[in-house]
């Protein structure tokens, strides 16, 4: 798991790296806040115009160097903070969103497996109302937005420790009939 | 990774089918001073077709799963009479057996049989019970049960639970996807049945009390809806499916209405729908996540988790609404509470030192005591004579159910072959 976890933090750290020149923003490494495998101080991100996006067309989706192309974001035990980076991400999937006024996004909270299981539901509602307030703060409307919370039953990795559980607490946008 | 953008394949389908891998019982902790009894093999000589199940160990089988009692094996039984005539209660007594099961199993007619039973006391010699059961090739084992709940009701003076039955999700890996199922089996774990099948999860299911339907969550076309299903037919209706959260359904004690989580108004908050006019009335008010509504069984009130408080704990409020009374403090987790079925004790999850256990509160007393020693142990549902608790916990890597005395003592696993089994619910008693 631990081999695969940093596999994928560097693949992320390159592909931001590769859009890096033509964003209005620095991203660092994103999504791996609670797994400490990339060192390196969070610049703290200044904000962008929407336009610093780059591409905002559909295509953008599957670019692996565009942001939107990542549409996880992890969150610490028992919380629903937005990490710095994380709303910078979701600031361009805002801008995405408000370029494409027909396209419709679902926020899916997740959960490690720890706890009641519908308790567990309604934290990982909390992380996608955390996801889809910033998402509407930076310009998507709200009747493209849809939350969906499966707590704990949609688990991405199978294992029960913290490597694995810092994988399964998540928000993952989910766009919708593509 | 890749799999993030929706697919519209989801399939669900549901119908009874027949037994599936059945689940295993393994004892893993005895209890001291469990009563000490012989089950003689019942005489099945006089029939005309073999009788498909052995009554004598399925009655054993189920006094031994109680905790209470202590079944001499098979090959330990110094006799083997099979009417009372033939009794020598010396010979029982010099073994420490303090009673004693015979029976006799009859053909009446094509797949129709008679089980005839008695029960001794073997100090006193003298016949507790007797009856005669009519049963049929495929009543048998469910009669089977029905006797054992007579024997240990005279003998503890408490209602049987055997004939009875569980509600429970298991899940397998089928390539990317996973196979969630809604079973219905015997109490004993045999028997299992597929009442639904769905590539989206279920969840949360839990009994009416006349134990005919099961209402539960699920999230087919990926969003939650709380369904209602008949579980002899198969019938369903999705009942309750607002924006965001449907989940946590709790029937009340008339059947009338059910409890639940919905986030239609912003956050979690706690309902209660009635299904006659479909009206919501709305329980609880504020920012917090409030959640799990166990209905108290004189029906006047509610708790439910919620972390108001900062942490979750367990909270009671009158059904009707109003203030909400902390019923928790050992601790930073308590949540998911299950009535015991005389309303005095609370079945919860207790989570400390990064385990999480079952714990029973008292309420007269706030007595507060941690009944297992797992590490993931969850959804507690208490037997409808309040026995035994049946929840959730992990074996290696896999969910398996076990069940625990309501005192702690008494300690046993059911397994399923393969695949993780979840969110175990004790059924009503019987109403065959």
């Amino acid at each position: 798991m631990k081999t695969v976890n940093l596999g994928l933090a560097l693949l992320f750290a390159g592909a931001l790296a590769g859009c890096g020149t033509t964003g209005g923003s620095k991203e660092d490494e994103v999504a791996v806040e609670d797994r400490g495998t990339v060192a390196g101080a969070v610049d703290e991100a200044t904000t962008s115009a929407a336009g610093g996006y780059g591409d905002l067309s559909m295509k953008a989706l599957d670019d692996p160097a565009s942001p939107l192309s990542h549409r996880v974001i992890y969150f610490a035990y028992d919380s629903s903070e937005v990490a710095a980076q994380d709303r910078e991400l979701l600031a361009a999937h805002a801008a995405f969103l408000a370029a494409n006024p027909t396209v419709r996004v679902s926020v899916e909270g997740h959960t490690d497996e720890r706890g009641s299981r519908e308790y567990n539901v309604g934290l990982g509602d909390r992380r996608a109302q955390a996801v889809k307030r910033i998402l509407e703060f930076q310009g998507a409307s709200p009747g493209q937005i849809t939350v969906v919370s499966y707590g704990e039953e949609k688990p991405v990795a199978e294992g029960h420790d913290e490597s694995a559980w810092s994988l399964n607490r998540r928000v993952e946008l989910v766009y919708v009939g593509r | 990774m890749k799999k993030l953008f929706l697919h519209l394949t989801g399939w669900l389908f549901f119908w009874p089918l027949l037994a599936q891998a059945a689940l295993t019982i393994e004892i893993t902790q005895g209890m001291e001073g469990a009563l000490p009894i012989a089950v003689v093999p019942f005489d099945e000589r006089n029939n005309a077709y073999q009788p498909p199940q052995n009554v004598a160990r399925i009655i054993a089988d189920d006094l031994r799963r109680s905790g209470r009692f202590a079944p001499v094996p098979e090959e330990n039984l110094v006799a083997r009479p099979v009417e009372a005539a033939q009794i020598r209660f010396r010979d029982w007594r010099t073994l420490g057996v303090e009673n004693l099961v015979i029976g006799r199993v009859e053909t009446v007619g094509a797949g129709r049989f008679r089980i005839q039973f008695q029960l001794f006391d073997v100090f006193r010699g003298r016949q507790l019970a007797g009856f005669s059961v009519p049963t049929t090739a495929r009543r048998m084992r469910y009669d089977a049960h029905r006797i054992s709940d007579i024997i240990y009701e005279k003998l503890t003076g408490q209602r049987g639970a055997f004939a009875t039955r569980i509600a429970y999700v298991t899940v397998k890996k089928k390539g990317k996807l996973r196979e969630h199922r809604l079973q219905v089996a015997d109490a004993d774990g045999y028997n299992p049945q597929t009442i639904l099948t769905s590539s989206e999860p279920l969840m949360s299911p839990v009994w009416s009390p006349d134990g005919r339907r099961l209402a539960y969550v699920s999230f087919e076309k990926r969003r939650a809806s709380v369904f209602v299903q008949d579980v002899a037919s198969g019938q369903r209706q999705r009942l309750i499916a607002y924006a965001g959260i449907n989940g946590a359904p709790a029937w009340s004690p008339d059947g009338r209405r059910l409890a639940v989580t919905l986030s239609r108004d912003g956050n979690p908050e706690i309902y209660v729908y009635t299904l006659a006019d479909k009206k919501l009335r709305r329980i609880t008010r504020n920012t917090a996540i409030d959640t799990e509504p166990a209905w108290s069984p004189d029906g006047r009130s509610l708790v439910f988790t919620s972390d108001r408080g900062g942490s979750p704990q367990l909270y009671r409020i009158p059904v009707q609404g109003g203030r909400a009374e902390r019923l928790t403090f050992e601790g930073a987790y308590n949540a998911s509470a299950d009535f015991s079925p005389d309303g005095k004790r609370l079945a919860l999850v207790h989570g400390a030192g990064g385990k999480y256990r079952i714990a029973v509160l008292e309420l007269d007393s706030g007595l507060f005591r941690v009944v297992t020693d797992g590490r993931l142990d969850e959804s507690p549902s208490f037997a409808p004579n309040g026995s035994m608790i049946i929840y959730a916990t992990a074996s290696g890597h896999r969910g398996v159910l076990a069940a625990v005395s309501s005192d702690g003592r008494f300690r046993q696993r059911l397994s399923l072959q393969t695949g993780d089994v979840r969110e175990p619910v004790w059924s009503p008693f019987d109403r065959r």
